[in-house]
């Protein structure tokens, strides 16, 4: 992206139009700062050089301890028999490695189904999030009916009710559903619906739409362009960098829940992997345990380490708008 | 004849000047509201694409708000339902598990604060320096934030095992301290509580921060500059004073994300030991769908709406805030 990580939306206009051909940017926050507190002369003076260096050597200790100290652990755990976890957590393999933690985990305790289930559910909030927003932006942003401020209005009030708030309410919902009259508890529609009720993806979405160029439109328009060729054919493939920040976090998200969908998957077979960890660890063996907690950490870490730099440049733009 | 115009209006909106274009019928000045203009102007389209948000969110979010207050003054068992008017507040209000929940979770709002506060701030303005790998620490320092936090929490829990092999009485044994007993002692559960919670959310304050220190104007610097400030006067006078409005933003942000904290004490303790962890949200589930009191939803969502008339003050707040902020 080659926004502004500062502001909430794109504040060039430029940025939309032409934005998968932006791709030299190597590091997300170095591009952005024109200078910091520290001036490059300041920099060449050992005096300011030597302790700064020395602090950010020490940082960077720290923060490699603090984030891959746990993870390398973990690793460690899910290939290591389960006496050694816990009589030597912190030794290096003293009675050798126990690949078969992970193979036991994957066919034994079923983790290959949670973690299917735990794909089904984010694939289902990811489109679920990404219609909902990137049609409501639509209709707010360009299509512009009289009825539109009312909407928007409406889908803003919601930003101001904590989710977590809601849980009781949203579960009764769930569980009769007015006018749908079939419980969605035990289906994944109960996990996929409400997680395309987000303000905050909504009001993203109108904020891009509202910086690309109008006249475009116009001039599909007049040469004949519905509504639905003009979303389809010119504002999706505009906002794909808005769109791969939506999809990112909806994934992230998804795998992460872990409330909710305890609610509403009651049934153990339908469970995604973040649900059914905690009811395992009583019945199942440390080291098994501890290969499936890998194997559930795995798919975000990787997505994390492929994408970083849309994590990281929209992580900036929470500050602005968040729910 | 009816020959279409184009004309262009122009409106300031907000800060910048939206340019709307609109078709309008020469022949009659103001427009008639007939159905059949409203379909050929694109209305039912309009009205298709606005589907999904409506159907989503009236079901999911503005019909389950409704509800939160309605239920509030009802008693349901799932088949009859009836109206009580303030009895499940005076319940909820006469709980003596309340105030014990309302401490806890003040106590844990308050050392998130004292943990979670100046390490990313000082994390993020030595990082803002970094000359060269600036990458690679944005990358660590966000990392654990994309765990799932039920499986921070459930490795955390085993590195809180409280003989002295647990892996954290390991490290205090290297230096002669400990062992502790972390989840099961009455004073310490909380405090480890929210040192999990920190870990696995600093990152995220950090990277906000770094955002905001890029957008520190570099006349405000170079001025400071010639005026023979030192890069600690810099930093103090310049840096500081722009960040306020960021610090106050994830002030708030991480208030309403404490009020809402489940994972940890669920996950970690249950609430336990005697109620050390119990918070408000933690209350509101074992009201509702907890095991030995179970089903009394018209309690859960009495104390449902107290937390939200609070929490919404406080996104009010919130919300002006971050508009000054991000329009200045």
């Amino acid at each position: 992206m080659s926004t502004t990580t500062h502001a909430p939306w794109p504040t060039t206009s430029t940025a939309p139009a032409a934005p998968a051909t932006r791709r030299r940017r190597t590091s997300p926050a170095s591009d952005l700062a024109s200078r910091t507190a520290i001036s490059e002369v300041e920099w060449r003076r050992p005096a300011v050089r030597r302790p700064w260096r020395a602090m950010h050597v020490v940082l960077l200790v720290l923060l490699v301890v603090a984030a891959i100290g746990p993870l390398a652990l973990l690793l460690k755990f899910a290939v290591t028999p389960t006496q050694d976890i816990l009589r030597t957590p912190l030794a290096l393999f003293p009675h050798g490695v126990k690949w078969s933690n992970v193979t036991e985990a994957w066919n034994r305790v079923h983790i290959s189904r949670y973690f299917v289930n735990s794909l089904i559910a984010a694939a289902g909030c990811w489109a679920s999030q990404v219609l909902v927003a990137t049609s409501a932006g639509y209709v707010l942003s360009v299509l512009r009916p009289r009825w539109a401020q009312l909407l928007n209005a409406a889908i803003l009030c919601t930003l101001f009710v904590p989710a977590v708030v809601l849980l009781v309410p949203l579960y009764l919902v769930a569980l009769h559903p007015p006018l749908i009259g079939v419980s969605l508890v035990n289906t994944f529609w109960g996990v996929w619906l409400p997680a395309g009720a987000s303000a905050f993806n909504v009001v993203l979405m109108t904020r891009f739409f509202d910086n690309l160029p109008r006249e475009i439109f116009e001039a599909a328009r007049v040469d004949g362009a519905g509504p639905f060729r003009v979303f389809w054919s010119m504002v999706l493939p505009m906002s794909r960098p808005i769109l791969g920040v939506v999809s990112v976090f909806a994934v992230i998200a998804s795998w992460k829940d872990f409330l909710w969908p305890m609610l509403v998957l009651r049934n153990p077979n339908m469970q995604p992997l973040a649900v059914r960890l905690p009811s395992l660890q009583a019945s199942t063996d440390l080291g098994v345990l501890m290969a499936a907690m890998a194997i559930a950490a795995l798919l975000p870490v990787v997505m994390f380490l492929v994408f970083q730099r849309t994590f990281l440049s929209s992580a900036g733009m929470g500050g602005a708008v968040k729910g | 004849m009816v020959t279409d115009d184009l004309v262009v209006a122009v409106r300031p909106s907000g800060r910048r000047t939206r340019i709307t274009t609109r078709f309008v019928t020469q022949h009659t000045r103001r427009r008639r509201h007939t159905p059949a203009t409203w379909l050929r102007g694109g209305g039912l389209s309009a009205l298709v694409f606005a589907l999904p948000a409506i159907f989503v969110f009236g079901w999911f979010s503005w019909l389950p708000i409704v509800k939160s207050v309605v239920m509030s003054f009802q008693k349901t068992n799932l088949i009859v339902t009836t109206w009580v008017g303030l009895a499940n507040f005076h319940r909820v209000l006469a709980d003596p598990l309340l105030p014990i929940a309302i401490r806890n979770t003040l106590w844990f709002a308050l050392l998130a604060l004292v943990f979670g506060f100046p390490v990313p701030l000082v994390a993020a303005v030595l990082m803002s320096e970094v000359r060269r790998w600036k990458g690679l620490y944005s990358v660590l320092a966000y990392l654990p934030v994309v765990i799932p936090p039920v499986v921070a929490v459930l490795l955390w829990k085993f590195f809180y095992t409280p003989g002295p092999r647990g892996v954290f009485n390991q490290l205090l044994g290297s230096v002669h301290l400990g062992p502790v007993l972390w989840l099961q002692d009455k004073a310490i559960v909380m405090p480890a509580l929210v040192l999990e919670a920190t870990w696995a959310a600093a990152g995220g304050t950090i990277i906000i921060y770094l955002a905001a220190l890029t957008s520190v104007p570099a006349e405000l610097y170079d001025a400071a500059e010639v005026d023979g400030a030192s890069v600690w006067g810099k930093v103090w006078h310049v840096t500081m004073p722009h960040l306020r409005g960021v610090l106050f933003v994830t002030f708030i942000l991480q208030i309403l994300a404490t009020a809402q904290v489940f994972n940890e004490p669920y996950l970690f303790t249950g609430g336990g030991p005697s109620n050390r962890t119990l918070t408000v949200l933690l209350l509101i589930y074992n009201y509702a769908f907890g095991t030995s009191l179970g089903g009394r939803y018209g309690e859960a969502t009495a104390l449902s709406v107290m937390l939200a008339v609070v929490l919404a003050i406080l996104s009010v707040l919130y919300f002006r805030l971050t508009r000054r902020w991000s329009t200045s």
